[in-house]
């Protein structure tokens, strides 16, 4: 029996009925799923018919922390919002920073469950034991930035945290996002229009509970140890902070791996306009940390006068004033390469306004990508978008946020996502994605490993589920080539896996730069007084895993869908370092799926699930 | 010399290490709603500030205590409350003019930074070095802090005239 790091309770709100109730942590499930990502799996595995539909009130939406969440090891911050996701239909593990995982915790749940659909605007108020559902009649329409300022009014207390959503996700907008902190998203395959279609406008959390460690002295001696590794590594130590993720814009574009006009080519000119260099050296006014981070690879930037009024925009003038989040390496990608924009005052108004409006820069960014491929190869016209939509354009970028947003004009088409917008159009092959979901920054022709994670990845294509990028390219922990197949199997499998164990336990990912679970496994096993060996971490990887890719079988996906377009297989990337390079998929896949212990349709076998406990 | 607690917010990334420090010493569990030190997250200016006592010379607190519970520590020179003689009533957290005594509802008595007994854990625990414990000629560290503060809206104001 643990006696640190859970909480053991669970709080669930029937938005349908408005019942409230606060339940037992099945202990079983939390030793063998750990928290965040793998324990929601599991609860969301348990508990709903995966073909229900994704705006409809038989969703549920499990916001879950890690029995590391709040704790002071570095990069404690996290939660993962698991549900059926509205762009992709498939199970998605959204996850998000800043203060709000911790702050939930503090108030005595290691996760909420969310239920049915309010019958209006509503929003949940978490003060301790003191849960609500308040009116949200008078948010429905604001920003997130205005409802987390009336929210946490409303609340008395200076230091409620709110997680809401924006425009975006009220309209529906498939890739809507949840938003905590002002600028920290749950972001990706539209969790944001699930909650939209539950009416819910925000979650307010105070606790002033604490979170208690089973053995403290072995943790401090743990937690001391992770943190000076995180100081010394060149990654965690000195380039996140110094530049933040964008200091990978170079560093791909110069790999060719950068993709650009909607993955035609895979270099952008003029790319260090948007680096994390020339952000550093010119619109950087601080760093910011999550809760609990000694990285603190957060961009605050802010646009001098001259540039304040670049772009029309003429909506809330202020927000060009303050200081913003952003950009991130991804954001600066989709907005900025994947659309031809080098830019970097367009990509900072754009991100500040997915921040604000609550919608995900990627997934954005991408789709409005495909919608320049559909303008300038005809196949949309002016009457139809209402502007001129070409690559490389500042102006389209910051005026189709807005539209996409509100489901303005064309921005009603963007508000689709590129699967369902390219569709309508008669250009499916223009979607760039893997499950409905846009891919990130990384071109799986240039970088082999990228495309066998993307095509397996169970929430659609996905940066986050098995970065092979850091061996394929940046070496960590050891160089591989990222042109050959060879062994990429292995890797991807053993990231993917390794990946859920992390979002299992509430810590962030991008520690793994410089630590791996060999520094996690102490802590976590002095956090919460479970003896976990490192194998048997992977191994609840594993199954977090495959219970979410049996979620997706019974949600209706099968094999045939761990593919990618046709461009990435088929139309070699046309110049730079990577000319001639296709992602040959096909090298990789059998092997993966018999290192997985599938079938060769890509089905867990029964040997496979008995042998981590979900038969 | 006597050290003192100097905090550069410049520094400051907001991560709260301080504060769960803080409140591991005051508990024995990360609980932020129980530390001493907070954090104060400015997000439209880019500024964030940890926040607590100074142990400033003219320790209202002190004066303002009914049982005199607050005393002054020999080694470091921090104002101490001593829980034998804390009756709870609130009156010190009322005469700090920086708001940085508190009231614990669990103990139901004062608290406040005692430095550590000469070793702050939130110094320790800041990553970026925007806490620091060092020897200094005053505690007051804040009045060259409040005079930058003073000139800058002096010169706002002038601007605005100017204008």
């Amino acid at each position: 029996m643990s006696n640190g790091g859970w909480t053991g309770t669970i709080l669930r709100v029937d938005l349908t009925t408005g019942r409230i109730s606060k339940e037992p942590l099945n202990m079983e499930w939390a030793e063998s799923f750990v928290g965040g990502r793998g324990l929601a799996a599991r609860y969301l595995y348990e508990e709903m018919d995966p073909a229900a539909d994704a705006l409809g009130p038989d969703n549920k939406m499990i916001f879950a922390t890690g029995p590391m969440t709040g704790t002071n090891a570095s990069t404690s911050s996290r939660y993962m919002v698991v549900t059926k996701g509205a762009l992709t239909n498939a199970i998605t593990t959204s996850n998000s920073g800043g203060h709000w995982g911790p702050e939930l915790k503090f108030a005595g749940y290691d996760m909420l469950i969310v239920e049915g659909r309010a019958p209006v605007p509503s929003y949940i108020s978490i003060c301790d034991g003191d849960v609500r559902i308040c009116s949200a009649e008078h948010l429905w329409g604001k920003t997130v930035w205005e409802t987390d300022d009336i929210v946490r009014e409303e609340s008395g207390q200076h230091d409620t945290v709110v997680t809401c959503i924006g425009p975006a996700g009220e309209n529906l907008v498939r890739f809507a996002a949840i938003v905590n902190d002002r600028h920290r998203a749950a972001g990706r395959s539209g969790v944001g229009a699930v909650m939209g279609s539950k009416n819910l406008k925000a979650i307010a959390v105070r606790g002033t509970g604490g979170v208690p460690i089973a053995d403290p002295q072995k943790f401090m001696s743990a937690m001391w140890e992770m943190k000076s590794k995180l100081v010394e590594h060149p990654v965690t130590g000195e380039g996140l902070a110094a530049y933040g993720t964008a200091v990978l814009v170079n560093i791909i574009n110069e790999s060719g791996a950068l993709p650009t006009n909607n993955h035609q080519v895979s270099q952008l000119e003029g790319a260090d306009n948007i680096s994390g260099e020339t952000l550093a050296d010119t619109r950087l006014v601080a760093n910011k940390a999550c809760f609990g981070c000694t990285i603190a690879c957060g961009r605050v930037s802010q646009l001098p006068g001259e540039a304040q009024d670049k772009f029309t925009v003429t909506t809330r003038p202020h927000n060009w004033k303050i200081a913003v989040e952003g950009p991130e390496y991804e954001n600066a990608w989709a907005m900025g390469a994947d659309c031809g924009i080098n830019d970097l005052d367009a990509l900072i108004k754009a991100n500040a306004m997915c921040n604000e409006l609550g919608m995900d820069p990627i997934s954005f960014g991408a789709t409005l990508a495909a919608a320049m491929e559909l303008y300038e190869s005809g196949a949309v016209t002016d009457e139809q978008t209402g502007m001129q939509l070409n690559f490389g354009s500042g102006e389209a970028l910051v005026a189709m946020t807005e539209k996409a947003a509100y489901r303005e004009g064309f921005g009603d088409e963007l508000a689709e996502g590129s699967k369902r917008m390219t569709a309508k159009f008669d250009r499916p092959e223009f979607f760039m994605g893997v499950r409905g979901q846009e891919f990130p920054a990384y071109d799986a022709r240039a970088i082999q490993g990228m495309g066998l994670g993307y095509a397996t990845s169970n929430r659609g294509a996905c940066h986050l589920k098995s970065y092979t990028v850091a061996p394929e390219i940046l070496g960590i922990p050891e160089k591989m080539d990222p042109a050959v197949t060879e062994g990429k199997a292995e890797i991807t499998k053993i990231f993917q896996d390794a990946t859920c164990t992390v979002d299992a336990s509430g810590l962030c990912l991008f520690l793994t730069f410089g630590v791996g679970l060999d520094e996690i496994q102490p802590q976590l096993e002095a956090v919460t007084g479970i003896s976990y060996t490192v194998p048997e971490l992977l191994e609840v990887g594993e199954r977090v895993w495959n219970i979410e890719r049996m979620w997706n079988q019974r949600a209706g996906f099968t094999g045939k869908d761990d593919t990618l377009p046709k461009r990435l297989l088929e139309d070699p990337i046309p110049d730079g370092p990577t000319k001639g390079e296709v992602n040959r998929l096909g090298e990789m896949l059998p092997e993966y799926y018999e290192l997985r212990g599938w079938n060769a349709e890509g089905e867990p076998t029964k040997e496979k699930l008995a042998s981590l406990g979900l038969a | 010399m006597a050290k003192s607690l100097r905090i550069i917010p410049e520094k400051c990334t907001g991560c709260m290490q301080c504060e769960l420090a803080c409140s591991w010493v005051q508990t024995g569990m990360f609980q932020p709603s129980r530390s001493l030190i907070r954090v104060n997250i400015f997000d439209e200016q880019a500024s964030y500030a940890p926040y607590t006592c100074f142990q400033c010379d003219e320790a209202w607190c002190m004066t303002a205590c009914p049982v005199n519970a607050i005393s002054i520590d020999a080694d470091t020179g921090a104002k101490v409350v001593g829980d034998a003689n804390c009756v709870g009533c609130g009156l010190c957290t009322i005469a700090c003019p920086f708001g940085t005594v508190f009231y614990n509802p669990d103990t139901q008595k004062a608290f406040k930074c005692d430095l550590c007994d000469g070793n702050p854990a939130c110094a320790v625990a800041c990553p970026t070095g925007a806490i620091e414990y060092t020897e200094s000629e005053s505690a007051d560290w804040l009045g060259g802090w409040a005079e930058k503060v003073n000139e800058s809206y002096l010169q706002s104001i002038e601007g605005g005239n100017a204008a």
